[in-house]
């Protein structure tokens, strides 16, 4: 079943089009990478579908519920961490679980948070101030929260961009665990194209604005003749009409 | 839309979570009120030594800078707990959960009722017990002239939220002077007779006018006006559905422009 349905999402900000028509699906138990060179639209594509930035045009449906017209149940079953939006710095790793827990209604609140800690290594750091964390800690503290609700439709930018590679292979795996209960889909970007083979299912490569390649990270690169899916990435950077459908 | 009492108190726990770990949150949350009152107090004591026999100044001087710095209190109540998701960047975590609108603003004046609550406390404290202020002057009236600022207050604290997620967090300098722009307006020190005839226009259309005159007539040995009540009651209740109104609309541009996603991503551009 279908956790994330787009279909033909538009974002223009005045004569500037910064996702044009964009349309994917995301099924349950399947982690989707979301790649492309800055400016491909990635981040706006992300906004979208978090409700924080309003499409120009087309629909958006999280678990069968349109986020036009039911925004709160839609991201009831959303979640997600990125790099640039950490939790409140100046509150204690328990007390955003808290806070964000209740946002999200999260039932046995308590014992949620308390599994999550031991899971993710944090129960040491449980009352200890977010801002003093190491940028590694605080991402996991962001990846816990990220999974507080327990969320059909996972949204990770770069979940792992400040970790060291045992933590951000530790990560990898809790995903993947998670997922594997087939409940729930991921929307992955990174552009560790390593990672990216390594916990994908399937690919997005975006370019303009618009998915310009879609398929499975390890066949990808030779379907295009290239050696390798970091090749491929330079090439969608570069040459994307070298590419284009 | 359904209203989900849960993520309102979230927002008035993290608020608490807030002030209960940091003193620089605590202290000015009765400190500078205390100051005020102490400051006010000693000049209406050496009001009442010149003054004619048998006048007070306690009841109108300090009972007015008590029921002004509460306003106050209670407008810096709703910005503040809007700031601290300013401050620490917190829109996007914030906004792409399921909390509406009505949830946040609601968990805003809750976090104010609260903050406001202990500052009115102390002041009540501070000017009954050393400066013998009763408010039981003021009689039955007291209750709604503390709901008609109460209200006003709100309003003012939302439509400062609303000027600074619409400018930019640079603009909280905006809001901090919004209370002393207002209070030569309002009254609190005199009568709005005093004020010339286009100040008394502006006047009339700010619900504390209405309060503060209410206060003087009972401390003069009249009575406050209940028709000059209810249309300073109902004038608030007005100015919070306009300003929630306003934030509405300023939240829907700033998920239209994309302003809330860069309100967070700021710090990293």
């Amino acid at each position: 079943m279908t956790v994330l349905a787009v279909s033909n999402l538009r974002k223009s900000y005045g004569a500037t089009t910064a996702v044009d028509g964009l349309s994917f699906q995301i099924a349950r138990g399947e982690i989707v990478g979301l790649l492309g060179p800055n400016g491909a639209g990635k981040t706006t594509t992300i906004n979208m579908l978090l409700g924080v930035l309003e499409p120009s045009a087309g629909s958006i449906s999280i678990d069968g519920r349109n986020l036009a017209t039911e925004r709160a149940a839609a991201l009831m079953r959303t979640n997600f961490a990125a790099v640039y939006a950490p939790l409140p710095g100046n509150l204690t790793v328990t007390q955003n679980l808290r806070f964000f827990g209740m946002l999200y209604d999260v039932r046995g609140l308590r014992a949620r948070i308390d599994a999550l800690l031991e899971q993710f290594d944090l129960a040491r750091f449980r009352h200890t101030r977010c801002g003093v964390l190491s940028s590694g800690e605080q991402t996991r503290v962001s990846i816990a929260k990220a999974m507080l609700n327990a969320p059909a439709l996972l949204l990770l930018d770069e979940p792992t961009a400040s970790l060291d590679p045992a933590t951000a292979q530790e990560i990898r795996a809790a995903i993947r665990t998670f997922v594997a209960g087939g409940q729930a889909g991921v929307l992955w970007t990174s552009h560790n194209m390593y990672e990216v083979e390594d916990v994908c299912d399937r690919v997005l490569f975006m370019a303009r604005g618009q998915v310009l390649l879609d398929g499975n990270p390890r066949t990808l690169p030779q379907e295009h003749g290239k050696a390798s899916l970091e090749e491929l990435f330079i090439t969608v950077a570069r040459e994307p009409l070298s590419l284009e459908r | 839309m359904r209203m989900h009492p849960r993520r309102t108190f979230a927002i008035a726990l993290r608020q608490l979570y807030l002030v209960r770990g940091s003193v620089s949150r605590l202290l000015p949350m009765f400190g500078w009120v205390a100051v005020d009152i102490v400051l006010w107090g000693f000049i209406t004591r050496y009001l009442n030594t010149v003054a004619s026999p048998g006048f007070s100044f306690v009841p109108v001087l300090l009972g007015a800078v008590l029921m002004w710095d509460f306003f106050t209190r209670v407008m810096q109540g709703v910005t503040m707990a809007f700031f601290e998701d300013v401050w620490s960047r917190n829109f996007l975590n914030i906004f792409a959960s399921p909390l509406s609108i009505p949830e946040y603003l609601a968990g805003l004046v809750l976090s104010s009722i609260a903050t406001s609550a202990i500052g009115l406390t102390v002041m009540l404290l501070l000017a009954s017990f050393v400066f013998g202020l009763s408010m039981l002057t003021y009689g039955g009236s007291l209750a709604l002239f503390v709901m008609v600022l109460f209200i006003f207050g709100i309003a003012l604290g939302i439509v400062g939220c609303a000027l600074v997620l619409r400018l930019g967090p640079s603009a909280e300098w905006f809001v901090w002077p919004i209370p002393s722009m207002v209070s030569p307006f309002v009254g609190v020190f005199y009568p709005l007779s005093t004020l010339p005839s286009w100040m008394q226009v502006v006047s009339r259309a700010l619900p504390p006018s209405y309060v503060f005159e209410g206060m003087r007539a009972i401390v003069h040995g009249g009575r406050a006006a209940p028709h000059s009540l209810a249309l300073g009651g109902a004038l608030a209740v007005l100015y919070v559905f306009g300003a929630c109104v306003l934030f509405a609309r300023v939240y829907r541009q700033a998920v239209r422009t994309g302003l809330i996603a860069r309100y967070s991503a700021e710090s990293v551009s």
